[in-house]
């Protein structure tokens, strides 16, 4: 490919609390793909995500991460937001007192700004939400409470895809998003995900279940475990992963043909 | 200037940012306080004698009484005898904002409040009191048509003798306590107001006041006098500039609304709070604030934004005589650096069917204490009485602390009583959240934060409240991360 990846980690290692998680990742995710990043509990899924979105206290020790070439390391979390990486939080968080809509529209207006583009005001921020809030079949009465404030988890989940679907992020990475959804709460976030997919946006699914990705078809699927990638493949390595489970795969990365290609 | 970009310059400075002095000769006594002093002073006010007697009273009185302890503050004893208790522009008071000193009107446009502007644009009269002398007063006539009175406290010894003589004391007499008493003796100036029956106001009454001179204490002295049907907005702010020794501020507001009067109290106060790393050298704000609802369905509300000062000591209260009557406190009071606060309310239910409202959020950062005290107490004849208090702790950081006094005295059965109470934490998921949505750390802190106030916020008057927000923003940089 000639194009620059949006992203490209290489042999990233990744330490939490003195503890080192990521152990040499390697991760390479094109404009328009979708990867899926499956694993057993603790090998590592979620604190790649943080590490991308830039959290403080996952310190990246050794490797590197580039995001349209630049190297992530000198960006602050509130930089890389206004960037273009958007995380959608396994565990959103609830900000009492702050309604959705002024967080989602404060949050526009600081990427707007950085992008050299005019803050919305507020009658055309509002034609945008209700146009977006569409997309996940979200009550719009839930924007004008606080943050998360009293939202079910399925809700919460939801409110996510839609404040991706404002922010028109390059690189969404929705980390285990389906998980506590039911099966129709299941399709309205995929279809959410799936509307936003275009030839420039780039996605990595983080799920332990085959399910997500029957509703969302990634590209490519990689299997972490021990901290790194130990298997990657197409749409039917999540199907084997589901009859086999992760022990059938050892500890060490197996090079595949997908990869040998590139 | 919008409001937004004097937004963004205040957020791009780090030190306290109204830390100037305005050089204009000053008329001073020297430090120490005695009878002499007080008579002094009411000579350069040129006070009628009955105003001299009641200084003297409350003199005497002052020295009967030792200084309160209980407040949940610490300083250095401080040496009455120290202080000087009168300063004044040394120029006579103008008739005309051409005749005020220049050097005045660069000072308040420094602060962002250029009186020319606003009295057009804000529709807002201002009783501008620098230091100890009002210097220039505006909409005067416009509210004279109405009857209104609104003058310096001096001015109205002079010219409204009877009302004064009348309502001066009625809520806080001059045995009230230390502060109130040591006020009382040797006040200064301040701003008075009188809205006859059944007019109500157009428009917001405003004073900013200010400290200047170096070791000189500032004791203000307000009185507002809503007659039957009458109302009345007054919106009071404050900035004050640097200095490295302590200044002692001991003011004194009375508020009289009469039968189906309201009036509505508005403050925001930024202070010099001392330095953010020692505490040196911040104001000490020892106020005692009280409105009185004497008759029946009359109405006081207090709105309250406490950023400055090193020690807040003051309870904005409300005796509810009149029946039907209703009592409102709203604050928000944040420390940090190492500011002190002990500051709520106090609501005295007199009158049957009287109702009052608290709702206090205090926020604490860096090593800041924050103390709610309040008070409900309902008498025997009021039934009926009901009270709902809310009080809300913000702790930001570790080094810092929230504490809450609820006292709650009933004499009737009747009476109704709510208390809710919450402390939370901002925490580093919030931030993290925020940031990873591309808002910066100070945005986010400031989001939070004034969302966790905005139940009082609505009650600032529009104005004040962009201003409010602004102050918040302003103090609590460099608290997180």
């Amino acid at each position: 490919m000639s194009a620059t990846p949006v992203l490209d980690v290489k042999d990233l290692h990744v330490t939490v609390g003195g503890r080192e998680i990521l152990r040499g990742l390697d991760l390479e995710v094109n404009a328009g793909e979708v990867h899926a990043i499956m694993g057993p509990n603790g090998s590592g899924k979620s604190t790649l995500a943080q590490a991308l979105a830039g959290r403080e206290e996952y310190e990246v020790t050794a490797g590197r991460i580039l995001y349209e070439g630049r190297d992530l390391e000198e960006m602050a979390a509130d930089e890389r937001a206004r960037a273009g990486i958007f995380l959608a939080f396994q565990y959103p968080v609830e900000i009492p007192g702050v309604s959705n809509t002024y967080f989602l529209r404060t949050a526009l207006n600081a990427i707007r700004t950085h992008r050299g583009e005019p803050e919305l005001d507020a009658m055309d921020f509002l034609g945008l939400i209700r146009e977006r809030v569409q997309l996940v079949k979200l009550d719009e009465e839930l924007l004008k409470r606080p943050v998360n404030e009293g939202f079910s988890g399925g809700e919460k989940k939801r409110n996510e895809i839609f404040q991706m679907a404002v922010l028109e992020p390059r690189l969404g990475i929705l980390d285990e998003t389906d998980s506590g959804l039911d099966i129709d709460a299941l399709r309205i976030v995929a279809d959410g995900v799936n509307a936003l997919r275009s030839p420039d946006r780039a996605f990595i699914l983080i799920t332990h279940y085959q399910r997500l990705l029957n509703y969302i078809v990634p590209d490519f699927v990689h299997v972490l475990k021990g901290g790194r990638i130990v298997r990657s493949g197409g749409r039917e390595l999540a199907l084997e992963l589901e009859r086999q489970g992760y022990e059938w795969l050892g500890d060490e990365p197996v090079a595949t043909a997908e990869a040998e290609a590139r | 200037m919008t409001s937004d970009t004097r937004m963004l310059e205040n957020l791009a400075k780090r030190e306290y940012e109204f830390g100037f002095v305005t050089d204009v000769e000053q008329d001073t006594l020297p430090p120490g306080l005695d009878e002499d002093v007080v008579r002094a002073i009411s000579e350069r006010k040129g006070e009628p004698e009955w105003m001299l007697e009641w200084r003297l009273q409350a003199y005497r009185h002052w020295l009967t009484m030792t200084e309160p302890r209980w407040p949940n503050v610490h300083y250095d004893p401080i040496d009455y005898q120290a202080i000087s208790y009168y300063s004044a522009p040394s120029k006579k008071q103008v008739e005309s904002l051409d005749a005020v000193d220049p050097e005045i009107l660069r000072t308040y446009e420094k602060l962002g409040i250029p009186l020319e502007e606003q009295k057009i644009l804000a529709g807002v009269a201002v009783d501008a009191v620098f230091d100890s002398v009002s210097v220039a007063t505006t909409f005067k006539e416009k509210l004279a048509e109405l009857g209104i009175v609104f003058c310096s406290f001096s001015e109205a010894v002079r010219t409204h003798p009877d009302l004064v003589k009348k309502y001066l004391g009625s809520v806080v007499p001059y045995t009230d306590n230390f502060f109130a008493t040591l006020n009382s003796a040797v006040f200064s100036d301040g701003s008075f107001v009188y809205v006859p029956p059944g007019v109500r106001c157009p428009m917001e009454l405003s004073t900013y006041f200010r400290i200047n001179a170096a070791n000189t204490g500032q004791f203000e002295r307000t009185l507002i006098v809503a007659d039957e049907g009458a109302s009345v907005s007054y919106l009071e702010g404050c900035t004050a500039p640097m200095r490295d020794t302590n200044q002692l501020h001991a003011a004194v507001v009375e508020l009289v609304a009469l039968a189906n009067a309201e009036i509505k109290y508005s403050t925001v106060q930024n202070w010099y709070p001392g330095d953010r790393e020692t505490g040196a050298g911040g104001i000490y704000n020892f106020v005692t604030k009280r409105g009185k609802c004497a008759g029946a369905n009359s109405k006081i509300s207090w709105t309250q934004v406490e950023t400055g000062s090193a020690i807040t000591w003051k309870y904005p209260s409300v005796i509810l005589k009149g029946d039907n009557s209703v009592g409102e406190f709203y604050s928000v009071a944040l420390t940090t650096g190492f500011q002190q606060a002990d500051t709520g309310t106090k609501m005295i239910h007199l009158g049957s069917n009287t109702r009052s409202t608290i709702v206090s959020k205090g926020i604490s950062a860096g090593r800041g204490q924050n103390t709610y005290r309040g008070l409900v107490k309902v008498g025997r004849s009021a039934d009926g009485a009901r009270n709902f208090s809310q009080c809300d702790s913000m702790l930001i950081g570790s080094d810092c602390g929230a504490h809450t006094f609820p006292y709650i005295e009933v004499s009737n059965p009747t009476a109704q009583m709510e208390h809710e109470a919450t402390t939370s934490k901002i925490g580093e998921d919030q931030i993290f959240y925020c940031n990873q949505r591309g808002i910066s750390t100070e945005d986010a802190v400031s989001m939070i934060v004034n969302g966790f106030c905005k139940e009082v916020f609505r009650e600032l008057p529009m104005e004040f409240a962009v201003e409010a927000q602004k102050l918040l923003a302003v103090n609590l940089e460099g608290s997180v991360g």
